[in-house]
């Protein structure tokens, strides 16, 4: 009776072994990658919205400050999507005919409100507090980004826990003047490395760390 | 070996302990092979195992499925969810942050003002009104669980006649029909019939539309309610009045069946004045508590004496114990040996304290034993300082036992052409000889108001859904006279209508709204114009949450236009949650002759007493799973009621002669009460400290259609009630049937198999061993450790502290946890394998005889310790230490080992075997907490200290630049508890009240000797027992010492 197997089997085998090793660890691998990926955490994807509000145009060409509309950014955790009462307090008077603001009108009109979709989604175990973060010195462009130059708003970053513990971790990394705090493109005028630490003894920053800071 | 035996080898057991030993049940005492076998599973056998068949096939099925969901669940990208701002923004609401309306729950004739969380206009979590006089910030289960009651999904929505569904405008139509036809008899076929009363406006509009119909008839029924002490007040006195006491003042108090503490909405005022004598902190001021009772109550477990004796002798005592201390009109009636050693000592206490002492009569008790007890406050002088008399909280106090049963002989005498039933469930409630159920088919047209399609709706043509307390304008008196407007925090969920509402569709002024009704009523009272321009009928938010400093009273928001003189009162009113001066002053009452009447004729054979149930009362809370499933302070049983028994009695009667592993498990025999010819099978409960041949009903269970939470659970022992017994039935019948009902109890669940948990001195040990609490068998070295512990807190350090010296095991914590924290509802059958989910227990422990055992409350939140068993054995690091000591619990990294649950030495952690939360019925999305996450399957769970108020504080502190300040951060089962037994706050300030109390000789801590070096630490109980009834014995302080 003749062998089933010839030498080579042996290779094979290893080599299938090693294979599989590879497969798992490669399967392993393209799981991290996707979940850290943009597909999963939604960075830099443009969504639509029932009304195509520009940021560039509001805060980049007119100026606004951030908090005329996100009006409870410095007392509560959630910094506010406007009311349409908002809106109209100018498109009352500019561009009241504008087709693309007919929605606004509708919604001030029929007192139904706007449906936006949230663009910076935190998961639902999560807890941020805007408050906090603003009376810290943490500017708003460190995690929305240039707002002012974003036609349609985008998520910046990641969201994900990593990206949150850097700063809490270092927050003399990142940590600015009270009052630079909604300015858009800021530059510190002495170097981040001084000024940073001075600022996290000043404001008393303390970078929490624990679970039950964000989750519970 | 039958029950006999086991009941006599119990007892021998008892006897041979040395000092005290506590035990949380019978099973434990004998430790009976069940009982070991389910504390070293920790769950029952089978709990953690799927018990469906599976199949290879299947199981490589499951497993395949689970491997590759865990790992794409990893990169599932998050929903699209949506932003929906407002159109035009409120202005005092501010987005995330929850804003307090003050209001009142009006219950059983009464009320207790409430401060109610709004987020975003969904109420979430009520709390008590500080300023109000009949809560003080605290509440009772009933309040909290209110809640779950709004957004219930069973709830009726909407009116329907003959099962068709109808607008509300029909019914008033229909009704306005009805009400013309009724112009020639003077309304003489017209009927109303209400629960009790509280509300001036509701009660002057049913007033006046008996000034329009002479002939129509009121009447006021409610199943458990003051029917005795109405009727005991008119006997002593001539008139109903309300008995005001002041608890605080008293130093020796009587409680004759009562249980003042816990029974109705002035149990939360009487409980934190008794508190205020009894805390560790009080020193020597203690009261001391006597308490005569037929079946063990809340009250009675903070007694320092208890005497369980028959419903029936205790008429006889409080003849004998007046006719002792000289009451004239009184001759001592019969009483028994044990009654009699108690006189003398008794009678001397009291007359000791002339005018600093009070006797309280409970509402099961006949109303000439309340006459007596009025006439010994006031042989004793107490009229004036411990008790006041004022007039009844309830509009129209009246026999209503007595009405109830003239309404039903009219409507069988086909007298009644409508009949209105404003809320209430008579058809369920009534006595059962009444066969109101019957007579209400010879009623012509019959409509029913109320919060569900019950028993009574199912009978009645219209019905037309009741609008929650927590949807409408309204007003209520609470037990001391004041007047709370009852304000809506949301607009109501299914088009219910008020009861003021509904009422308003029968006057000639027609069908309006609740909030002009209310206003028109008060606007009236007040005598001031509503003249200017009127504001939007907003709910007027109270500036400040709980625990934060009071604002300044006064209107809340900077009103534009100007206000008329009425209104700047109303808003004011609204703001503070009651209307000032409204309580009522104490009323001069004159004791008449002839009070006493005659002593009540002996009970015989078996005494039945009927109490309302201490969880779903009446039966109107069947539907809510919270009170369902809140372990009841005395027999921890969930989901049903049973017949509570002495175990001397069952043993006598030979109820167990079964095995001895099923004689007390929890698989009870199945009795059957027979009187006349009504019978009840009904399972038995063995309840250490009940009186001799008394069995105990709870009202409340055996619904038909109380909704899917509700119907069927329990037993209805209305069966056994009829009208001239309603309080006790004499000579019932037992026989054993041979059956045997699941009961699901918890008092073997989280055991910490008794070691020296609780500790006891009286007054005289604990002045002479002031140390006595913290005396440990086993000292630990802190070195010993394999955990690390030596943790730095260089801000604040959270503790907590429990005061079992006033804890009389309320519950009111319990389910304000539940509230707070999303915590589920898990049903009877995973409470049976030991899965309920409460974060927060109340453990109740027996100690002494096992006829009249002494009883303690342990409430067991997370014990936080330093040396945390748990976080050491978390492969997955989802549960760890914060830096201000918390151990903190991350959901969303938990795989659910419950490695963490099987090494805490307390039993505090709590797992999701299935997915216990509902989270598809929409009602109950809007009832969430939105500061806590609700979790899903598979995740460990436990108390977080309330981590979201902590979290909360810290950053409104920060905001503000400063520090948080000591009792900013309230805990909710703090905030609830009637006691205040529950304290909180930051060790690290030595000035903190948690601080000072944790250096109290007092303060100890459960299982020291294991060097977990816990958080939440225990005040010791000082009892202050009279040395004439208990002289101090040199053996129990030896036992002490050595145990």
């Amino acid at each position: 009776m003749s062998q089933i197997f010839d030498r080579s089997a042996n290779f094979l085998s290893k080599a299938s072994l090693g294979a599989v090793l590879l497969l798992v660890g490669g399967l392993i691998g393209l799981v991290m990658v996707i979940g850290r990926s943009s597909y999963v955490t939604r960075a830099n994807e443009f969504i639509e919205q029932p009304i195509q509000f520009s940021h560039l145009h509001h805060v980049g060409d007119d100026g606004i400050d951030c908090r005329y509309c996100h009006t409870s950014v410095e007392t509560s955790s959630f910094a506010g999507i406007p009311p349409t009462k908002t809106c109209m307090n100018c498109h009352s008077q500019l561009w009241n005919q504008a087709p693309i603001l007919e929605p606004v009108r509708a919604s001030f009109r029929d007192d139904r409100p706007l449906r936006w979709v949230r663009v910076h989604d935190l998961p639902d175990f999560v807890y941020f507090n805007h408050s906090i973060h603003v009376k810290k010195g943490m500017g708003c462009e460190t995690c929305h980004g240039r707002v002012d130059q974003m036609p349609l708003m985008r998520q910046q970053n990641t969201l994900q826990m990593t990206w949150c513990l850097d700063c809490h971790r270092n927050p003399e990394k990142y940590v600015r003047p009270r009052s630079e705090v909604v300015t858009m493109g800021y530059k510190p005028p002495v170097p981040q490395s001084v000024i940073g630490a001075q600022l996290v003894k000043e404001y008393g920053i303390r970078g929490n760390t624990s679970c039950s800071t964000c989750h519970r | 070996m039958n029950q006999s035996n086991d009941i006599e080898a119990l007892r021998a057991r008892l006897d041979g302990t040395r000092g005290r030993e506590y035990w949380r049940s019978l099973e434990a005492v004998a430790e009976t092979p069940e009982f070991k076998e389910f504390l070293h599973r920790e769950f029952p056998s089978n709990a953690s195992e799927w018990l469906d068949p599976v199949g290879r096939r299947s199981f490589l099925k499951l497993m395949g499925a689970s491997l590759s969901l865990a790992g794409v669940s990893a990169c599932t990208r998050q929903p699209i969810e949506e932003i929906v701002p407002y159109v035009r923004q409120p202005e005092e609401l501010v987005p995330g942050k929850p804003l307090f309306y003050a209001t009142a729950m009006p219950f059983a004739g009464s009320a207790l003002g409430l401060l109610v969380e709004s987020h975003e206009g969904r109420p979430t979590k009520i709390e008590g009104n500080p300023d109000h006089p009949s809560s003080r910030g605290a509440t009772d289960i009933y309040a909290q669980a209110a809640i779950l009651g709004l957004y219930d999904p069973d709830r009726s929505q909407t009116t329907t006649n003959l099962g068709e569904i109808k607008p509300f405008s029909a019914f008033v139509e229909a009704a306005r029909a009805v009400v013309s036809g009724q112009g020639s008899k003077q309304g003489g076929g017209l009927r109303i019939l209400s629960e009790t009363v509280a509300s001036p406006t509701l009660a002057a509009q049913i007033e006046a539309l008996l000034k329009r119909f002479p002939a129509a008839k009121w009447v006021q029924w409610e199943p458990v309610g003051r029917h005795n002490a109405r009727e005991g007040s008119r006997l002593a006195f001539g008139e109903y009045v309300e008995p005001q006491y002041a608890i605080e003042k008293a130093d020796v108090i009587l409680s004759l069946d009562s249980d003042f503490m816990c029974a109705g909405p002035a149990g939360v005022r009487h409980s934190r004045a008794f508190a205020s004598r009894r805390r560790a902190e009080t020193g020597t001021a203690r009261n001391r508590l006597y308490a005569v009772e037929s079946t063990p109550t809340n009250t009675g477990t903070r007694a320092d004496h208890r005497l369980p004796l028959k419903p029936s002798e205790i008429d006889g005592f409080a003849r004998a114990l007046a006719a002792q201390l000289g009451v004239e009109g009184v001759t001592a009636g019969t009483v028994s040996d044990a009654a009699r050693k108690w006189l003398g000592p008794l009678a001397k206490d009291l007359q000791g304290a002339r005018g600093r002492g009070v006797v309280i009569v409970g509402e099961g008790q006949p109303a000439a034993v309340h006459a007596i007890g009025h006439a010994i406050n006031a042989a004793l002088g107490n009229v004036g300082e411990t008790v006041t008399y004022t007039q009844t909280p309830e509009a129209a106090p009246s026999d209503q036992r007595a009405g109830l049963r003239e309404l039903v002989g009219e409507m069988n005498a086909g007298k009644v052409d409508f009949l209105l039933v404003l809320g209430g469930n008579p058809v369920y409630t009534a006595p059962s000889d009444l066969q109101f159920g019957a007579a209400l088919h010879k009623v012509k047209l019959r409509a029913h108001v109320g919060l569900y399609e019950d028993e009574t709706a199912a009978l009645c043509q219209w019905h037309i859904p009741e609008a929650h307390f927590l949807e409408m304008w309204g007003d209520a008196r609470s037990d001391d006279g004041t007047v709370t407007i009852v304000q809506p925090l949301i607009a109501p969920l299914y088009n219910g209508k008020s009861l003021v509402e509904v009422m308003a569709a029968f006057s000639e002024a027609g069908a309006r709204a609740g909030y002009d009704l209310v206003r028109e009523h008060w606007a009236a009272q007040t005598g001031l114009s509503t003249e200017a321009v009127a504001p939007a009928p907003a709910p007027q938010p109270a500036a400040t949450a709980p625990g934060a400093p009071a604002a300044p009273a006064g209107v809340a928001a900077a009103p534009s236009q100007p206000l008329s003189p009425f209104d700047r009162e109303w808003r004011r009113w609204l703001h503070d949650g009651l209307v000032p001066n409204t309580a009522f002053a104490p009323k001069p009452v004159t004791l008449q002759a002839g009070f006493a009447k005659a002593a009540a004729p002996a009970g015989q054979g078996l005494e039945v007493v009927f109490r309302p149930d201490p969880s779903v009362y009446d039966g109107r809370f069947a539907n809510n799973g919270w009170l369902q499933e809140l372990p009841k302070a005395l027999t921890k049983l969930t989901w049903d009621n049973a017949a509570l028994i002495a175990p001397a009695t069952a043993d006598r009667l030979g109820l167990f002669k079964g095995e001895a592993d099923e004689a007390f498990a929890s698989k009870a025999p199945v009795v059957e009460l027979k009187k006349g010819d009504r019978t009840l099978r009904v399972p038995v409960w063995l309840v250490p400290g009940q009186a001799p041949d008394t069995l105990t009903l709870h009202l409340g269970y055996g619904r038909e259609r109380a909704g899917r939470t509700g119907t069927g659970t329990g037993f209805n022992v209305n069966v056994l009630r009829t009208w001239d017994s309603q309080d006790v039935v004499n000579g019932v019948e037992l026989v054993a049937t041979g059956d045997t009902y699941q009961l699901a109890s918890t008092q073997d669940h989280w055991s910490l198999e008794g070691r020296n948990l609780v500790r006891v001195a009286t007054a005289a040990e604990f002045a002479a061993d002031p140390g006595f609490a913290d005396k440990r068998e086993l000292v630990a070295d802190r070195a010993l450790t394999m955990y690390k512990s030596d943790w730095k807190y260089e801000g604040y350090a959270w503790g907590m502290a429990i005061d079992q010296n006033v804890c009389n095991g309320c519950n009111a914590c319990v389910v304000a946890c539940q509230a707070e924290n999303n915590v589920p509802v898990v049903g009877k059958s995973q409470v049976l394998n030991g899965r309920e989910m409460h974060w927060l227990r109340v453990d109740r422990y027996f100690t002494g005889e096992l006829d009249n055992p002494d009883t303690y409350h342990q409430p067991m939140p997370c014990q936080q310790c330093e040396g945390a068993p748990c976080e050491v054995v978390c492969p997955v690091a989802a549960t760890t230490h914060s830096d201000e000591g918390l151990n903190d619990m991350v959901y969303n990294r938990c795989v659910g080992t419950r490695y963490c649950s099987n090494n805490c030495p307390y039993k505090v952690r709590r797992f999701n075997f299935l997915l216990y939360q509902d989270f598809d019925t929409p009602s109950l999305k809007l009832m969430r907490n939105p500061d806590v996450t609700v979790r899903s399957r598979g995740v460990m769970e436990k108390c977080t200290y309330c981590v979201q108020r902590i979290n909360q504080a810290r950053v409104t502190a920060k905001l503000d630049d400063r520090q948080i300040r000591d009792g900013e951060v309230v805990t909710a089962c703090q905030a609830a508890c009637p006691t205040d037994a529950i304290v909180f706050g930051n060790i690290n300030d030595p000035e903190s009240r948690v601080a000072k109390l944790k250096k109290s000789p007092l303060n100890y801590a459960l299982l020291a000797e294991l060097n977990t070096r816990p958080r939440t630490t225990y005040m010791a109980v000082v009892r202050n027992p009279n040395v004439e009834l208990e002289p101090p014995s040199a053996s129990h302080a030896e036992g002490e010492e050595g145990h």
